[in-house]
């Protein structure tokens, strides 16, 4: 176990990990102002940004293209309101008009570019491929320590890590802000806490996340850690601070399960082949989604109402 | 090249295959519109998406009885069957546990398309030789379509324009609103029922065509662009098929010219290109539109701002205004107005105490709350409301 494990799953494991808990931070604040979706959006745009930003430097670099994701991310919020002002319609039909042509606009140039040379398609963009990050220079624990080995480290991991941290850290310093405006904005607006540039900020800590996640992992994890950990974790707790650390071990075990049941279940049922870590992930958050719906403490609506 | 086939002159199977396209493309627009009437377009994101296990465990079946991995109508058997259930899903969770729409929408679509991506690698590892092809559901591609699934796509499509027909007034008035339908007597639950087998529907057909990430931009995309020129229901379901249809028609005969251009986004973009045309050019909410009522707007209130001036006796230093006044005769460049502008001004003036008077009644509020310094008043009053409005005014003053 010890060797081949800390070289072909530890790092993987760990980036998956790492992603999941980067967007299911911000994810809790999405699910509550009732902005689940722009997760979703967020990481359909970012390919035209990354094909972009490839298409400019000829070559699969992370920094340029984190750039153009970002850009990309950008671009699209600024596109949305646009459009949403101008054509006087309601925002969900707005980001449905420009994420997918977006996304229509990232496939085209993909397809028309010559990518033949680099590990660059829709498919990867779509799932990732957490499976292939692996870290070829461990030859066991002991490489944890050893300076050499930790060098060939996938970069991805160091670059998923300061993620998280610049999320966390941000999340932590507006936390009470953050909340307010999140619960009641017009309370927050009184309060004299610019409410339009929280917003902002937490979009863009989103669009953060989803970059990093999504050269890491592909846009459906990205998708599933900013609404099915915190959405299972609202069903947990009615206190923000409680949902937030639910949210996080939802997101800790999803990614832990999905990866092992990928890389060992199909071998259990007597496979040879693995099957998606990326999309199993997604599943198993969505299971303990469901759990938790059959069985939260909290999974109904106060004073039980019902929506028609 | 691309002339050839627009006019449909590749081939009998592109012609087909554009046809079939087209028919589709019209059954979105048509359907979409009412889903975005009903304010739930992103549903139909999540419909989409949650297809793709179905489709997987269609082709594992499929190919587990010996038949063909690809044949189409099974494969849009099994994407019906998930992504219905995928419906059932996100309607359990927003009556039975108190998360949103949006957060059922999006925790549905990513796992439900977690789950087809691991049946996907699944049959990557079963049948390395036969997948191929399976994941062009993903993007959609003509390039490899049967004269059979063409057929089949069009005689669906014309299914689905004649339901809606069928379907038009009670989905209308859900989508208008809910609560008065529901009191005149409308199953709400099962119209909306019905609206969401309708955009399964075109889903499942759209899927080979358009492929599932990018149906959902057939269903809104068109729907939003008619939106833009009419303020009738109907008049926009129909243009909406008709933008739907003009988009998957040029996306399909397009792509049909080189191997590169998959059809799915060729026929989005296709469509985006129609909505950006009209967010410029439509009549009351287009960019030019609004841009020539807001030049007409500020010409207004220059000119009528520089006849009280020119009443008042007082200099014009603003420049455009003294352009103004000089392009419609009423002033020379140096700001002395002439006949015309003397008549003018003494009209405005006239007006504005008219006004005065008017507002200073407190019983003609209402009128008078509709003073915006701009409007004439005898678009308000009746002559005769202004002979009595006259007598009350102070003593008719000398103009200049």
């Amino acid at each position: 176990m010890g060797a081949e494990f800390v070289a072909l799953s530890l790092t993987p494991l760990l980036i998956g990990v790492l992603a999941a808990v980067t967007c299911a931070l911000p994810g809790n604040f999405l699910l509550l102002r009732r902005q689940a979706l722009i997760g979703d959006a967020i990481s359909h745009v970012v390919l035209p940004g990354i094909v972009a930003a490839f298409l400019l430097t000829g070559r699969v670099a992370a920094l340029p293209m984190m750039l153009g994701a970002a850009g990309a991310a950008l671009v699209s919020v600024v596109l949305i309101e646009a459009v949403r002002r101008t054509a006087r319609i309601e925002a969900g039909a707005a980001m449905g008009v420009i994420f997918t042509t977006l996304f229509a606009a990232g496939v085209l140039l993909l397809e028309q570019s010559d990518t033949s040379g680099v590990h660059l398609d829709v498919e990867h963009a779509l799932y990732g491929n957490l499976e292939s990050l692996i870290w070829l220079d461990a030859t066991g624990w002991a490489s944890l320590l050893d300076p050499v080995a930790l060098s060939g480290l996938p970069p991805e991991l160091p670059r998923m890590a300061v993620a998280l941290l610049i999320v966390a850290l941000s999340i932590a310093v507006m936390w009470r802000p953050l909340a307010i405006a999140t619960f009641d904005e017009g309370f927050a607006a009184t309060l004299g806490l610019p409410v339009r540039a929280i917003g902002l900020a937490l979009v863009m800590l989103a669009a953060l996340a989803a970059v990093a996640a999504f050269d890491a992992v592909g846009s459906i994890i990205v998708i599933a850690m900013f609404i099915c950990p915190p959405a299972a974790a609202r069903m947990m707790t009615d206190r923000l601070l409680a949902q937030a650390a639910w949210s996080v071990g939802f997101a800790i075990l999803s990614a832990v399960l999905g990866y092992v049941l990928a890389g060992y279940g199909p071998l259990w049922l007597g496979f040879a082949n693995s099957v998606s870590a990326a999309g199993m992930i997604a599943t198993v958050s969505g299971l303990i989604l469901g759990v938790t719906m059959m069985i939260g403490p909290c999974r109904r609506r106060a004073g039980g109402a019902t929506v028609h | 090249m691309i002339w050839q086939a627009l006019t449909l002159q590749l081939g009998y199977n592109a012609t087909l295959v554009a046809i079939g396209a087209t028919m589709l493309g019209i059954a979105a627009g048509v359907t979409g519109s009412f889903l975005f009437l009903r304010k739930r377009a992103l549903v139909s994101d999540a419909v989409s998406h949650a297809t793709l296990p179905g489709i997987g465990l269609a082709f594992i079946v499929m190919v587990a009885l010996g038949g063909e991995g690809r044949f189409l109508p099974g494969l849009m058997l099994g994407a019906a069957v998930s992504s219905g259930l995928g419906l059932l899903v996100i309607g359990w969770m927003i009556r039975r546990t108190r998360l949103t729409e949006d957060a059922a929408i999006g925790a549905v679509l990513s796992v439900f398309f977690g789950a087809g991506i691991v049946i996907l690698t699944v049959i990557q590892s079963m049948q390395a030789g036969r997948q191929a092809g399976l994941e062009s559901v993903l993007l959609g591609s003509t390039a490899g379509m049967l004269r059979a699934d063409a057929l089949v796509i069009a005689a669906g499509g014309a299914l689905v324009l004649l339901l809606v027909m069928l379907l038009r007034r009670p989905m209308l008035a859900v989508g208008f609103d809910p609560d008065f339908a529901a009191v005149t007597g409308t199953n709400v639950a099962r119209i909306d029922l019905a609206m969401m087998g309708l955009v399964m529907a075109v889903t499942v057909l759209g899927i080979t065509t358009v492929g599932l990430v990018l149906i959902v931009a057939l269903l809104i995309i068109p729907a939003v662009t008619a939106r833009l020129w009419t303020d009738n229901a109907l008049r926009m379901v129909g243009l909406a098929g008709l933008a739907g249809g003009l988009a998957a028609f040029v996306g399909a005969a397009v792509s049909a010219t080189a191997p590169a251009l998959p059809t799915g986004p060729i026929i989005v973009l296709a469509s985006f290109v129609l909505f950006v045309l009209s967010i410029a050019l439509a009549p009351a909410r287009g960019g030019v539109a609004l841009l020539l009522r807001q030049m007409r707007f500020r010409r207004r209130v220059h000119r009528r701002q520089g006849l009280l001036a020119l009443a008042a006796g007082q200099p014009i230093h603003e420049p455009f205004t003294l352009t103004l006044l000089a392009r419609e005769g009423m002033a020379r460049a140096d700001g002395v107005p002439t006949e015309a502008g003397r008549i003018a001004a003494a009209k405005a003036l006239l007006d504005e105490a008219r006004w005065a008077a008017l507002r200073g009644d407190p019983a003609q509020g209402l009128t008078a709350s509709r003073y915006d310094g701009l409007t004439p008043i005898e678009t308000v009053l009746t002559p005769d409301q202004i002979a009595e409005l006259d007598r009350h005014l102070p003593r008719p003053q000398a103009v200049i």
